[in-house]
């Protein structure tokens, strides 16, 4: 087991580095490069703009920039902002916890229905309750949720008055993205639920539990939902990236803070430090995500090999 | 598929030829679901395609005399604010929505065989180099990546569809290499090699049409995850620009008007929903006759 996670600790940092490598090469592939982009508008000679790529240090080859990029970004530094001369560290500090409050208020929401909706359309199999659940599960995977966020918006802020149309100082501002957000993934999750339940309602120990005298409430929440969330638990941590994703569309919905605004607006100005460290930040928690998410499936089920 | 066509020389000609459409469809008909999304998807892709011709409106041409009707009467799914058809609108954004999404499952389908063939078949190295890359591109969200290809590409529809396409380069090169490694040493291909057949002939002749029945599912539920990422980055305002009508475009439109004109958001919103649902019905339909072994992932 120990080997088992020290070779997925190594595995995790290993593809960490890769996707640094990726975000740095794609983000400074620019066509042009940035110099051009940003001094286009102002019409400098070309000169000016070789002095502007010294300045930024772009007249440098690719993988010294790399390297260097790689060992500030291990210090914390992630250099600063084109536009605002902020360090990128300090803006995405102040905007992630508003990020991370949202992708994990739309994961609770999609792990919680997506378990009852699930465990219930699997205990009532056939009946009207399953059809209508598995093709609301349908309709929640296929509906875009800055579109969901939209009408949640008009619906439940404009019209009924009951939650703010934008911001997010209060907990009141979280419910109507969160909703927006984890709907998709309770659909997922709730078809992948009730699969799985169905598996597990017909094993031998919970028939036994059955025989036992048990009452049905006791043997479906307690035995049978225990197990059939195992295998669920992969699922989450690629679920989480989607949420992750998610956020970014659905903070310029909402016209939320968060590292996903930060992102939509540094690419609108051209500002590559700020993507650049805004898409290597939400990569590296999804990394790093997915890397409990394993750890925790070898807790959960100890039949589970690792070799 | 290639089952029938052995068979048939095995029999010695009993069992009927049946073209690829006539056995796609003995499939279909078994789920009821993936009839409807059948059904769906074609009156979908024919109000597309016949746009100008079912619609007497022009879909980009202003008309301030109608503005922000309400649906009913002449117009179905009421005007925007430039007294532009919303329905007309949506019809002629279908072609392109539609069209990016098809397009950038075919990027993303044909890089990831071409991947998943070579990484299956060489092995060693050549597997492990490409296969860490594909893990590479799978641990960043798919959105996040499509983002940062286009701000290093710069906004517009074809690096929408490359954004969307390599994104989803892994899923296809993954499954095809599995499902390479599995056919890498059956008898038909030792036979071929025996033939003399090179390298690429035996990939692309013999072991390629044996492992599209997963890639042929892969590829239309992909679909339906494309067509949602063109309109989200639409309405991010990174893919084509107005007055285009494009579904995440017409949307994005509607935004600012959502407290007096709700049509203009909501409508695209639903074409894209059924168009969405239709290619998933379809897709779940495929999955279980082509490949059952799917069923429930």
């Amino acid at each position: 087991m120990t080997k088992y996670i020290q070779k997925r600790i190594v595995s995790a940092l290993i593809v960490t580095l890769g996707v640094s490598f990726i975000v740095f090469l794609m983000v400074n592939m620019l066509p042009g490069d940035a110099t051009a982009v940003m001094l286009a508008e102002f019409g400098a000679t070309a000169q000016e703009q070789e002095e502007l790529r010294r300045q930024l240090g772009l007249d440098r080859p690719m993988m010294v920039r790399y390297w260097e990029f790689l060992s500030n970004a291990l210090r914390g530094d992630l250099g600063r902002s084109l536009f605002t001369r902020r360090r990128v560290v300090a803006q995405l500090l102040e905007q992630y916890p508003a990020t991370i409050r949202l992708a994990l208020a739309g994961m609770g929401i999609a792990i919680t229905l997506g378990s009852i909706f699930g465990v219930t359309a699997a205990v009532n199999r056939g009946k009207v309750f399953d059809t209508g659940t598995m093709f609301g599960a349908l309709l929640a995977v296929s509906m875009p949720s800055f579109w969901l966020g939209l009408i949640f918006i008009f619906f439940f802020a404009v019209r009924l008055g009951w939650f703010p149309t934008s911001g997010s100082a209060t907990w009141r501002h979280l419910v109507l993205p969160a909703f927006a957000i984890g709907l998709r993934s309770a659909g997922v999750l709730a078809r992948l639920v009730r699969s799985s339940m169905l598996e597990v309602l017909r094993q031998d120990y919970i028939t036994t539990a059955r025989s036992k005298g048990l009452s049905e409430r006791i043997v479906v929440w307690r035995h049978a939902l225990k197990n059939a969330l195992i295998p669920v638990v992969t699922v989450v941590g690629v679920q989480f990236g989607f949420l992750l994703g998610g956020t970014v569309i659905t903070e310029i919905v909402f016209a939320r803070q968060g590292i996903g605004d930060l992102i939509i607006k540094a690419i609108f100005s051209h500002d590559f430090p700020l993507v650049q460290g805004g898409v290597l930040v939400l990569a590296v928690v999804f990394v790093f995500v997915n890397l409990v998410v394993d750890l925790t499936y070898g807790f959960l089920d100890p039949r589970v090999r690792y070799d | 598929m290639s089952r029938n066509i052995e068979n048939k020389e095995v029999l010695g000609g009993d069992m009927p030829i049946r073209t690829p459409f006539q056995m796609f469809w003995r499939e279909i008909r078994k789920h009821p679901g993936a009839i409807v999304g059948v059904i769906m998807l074609t009156i979908i892709i024919l109000s597309a395609v016949f746009a100008h011709v079912i619609s007497p409106y022009d879909p980009v041409k202003p008309d301030y005399s109608v503005r922000l009707q309400p649906p009913g009467g002449d117009h179905l799914f009421g005007t925007d604010t430039m007294g532009r058809d919303v329905l007309t609108r949506i019809m002629y954004g279908g072609r392109i929505s539609l069209w990016v999404g098809m397009i950038s499952v075919g990027i993303a389908a044909t890089a990831g065989i071409v991947i998943g063939l070579m990484s299956g078949f060489f092995g060693g190295w050549t597997d492990e180099v490409l296969m860490r890359i594909m893990d590479m591109i799978m641990s960043m969200p798919s959105i996040l990546l499509s983002l940062t290809i286009i701000f290093t590409l710069g906004p517009g529809l074809v690096n929408v569809m490359i954004a969307i396409g390599v994104a989803s380069i892994p899923s296809y090169a993954r499954i095809v290499r599995g499902q390479v490694l599995a056919a890498r040493d059956t008898p038909y291909v030792e036979a071929a090699r025996a033939a003399g057949a090179g390298n690429v002939k035996i990939m692309f002749r013999h072991i390629l049409p044996n492992v599209l029945a997963p890639v042929i599912v892969m590829a239309t539920l992909g679909l339906a995850g494309a067509i949602l990422s063109v309109a989200a980055l639409g309405f991010l305002g990174l893919g084509i620009s107005p007055p285009t009508p494009e579904w995440g475009v017409i949307i994005s439109d509607g935004r600012a008007r959502l407290y007096d004109a709700w049509w203009i958001a909501t409508f695209p919103g639903l074409a894209i929903m059924a168009t969405v649902l239709a290619t998933n019905l379809l897709g779940d339909g495929l999955r279980d006759s082509l490949d059952p072994r799917l069923r429930g992932r």
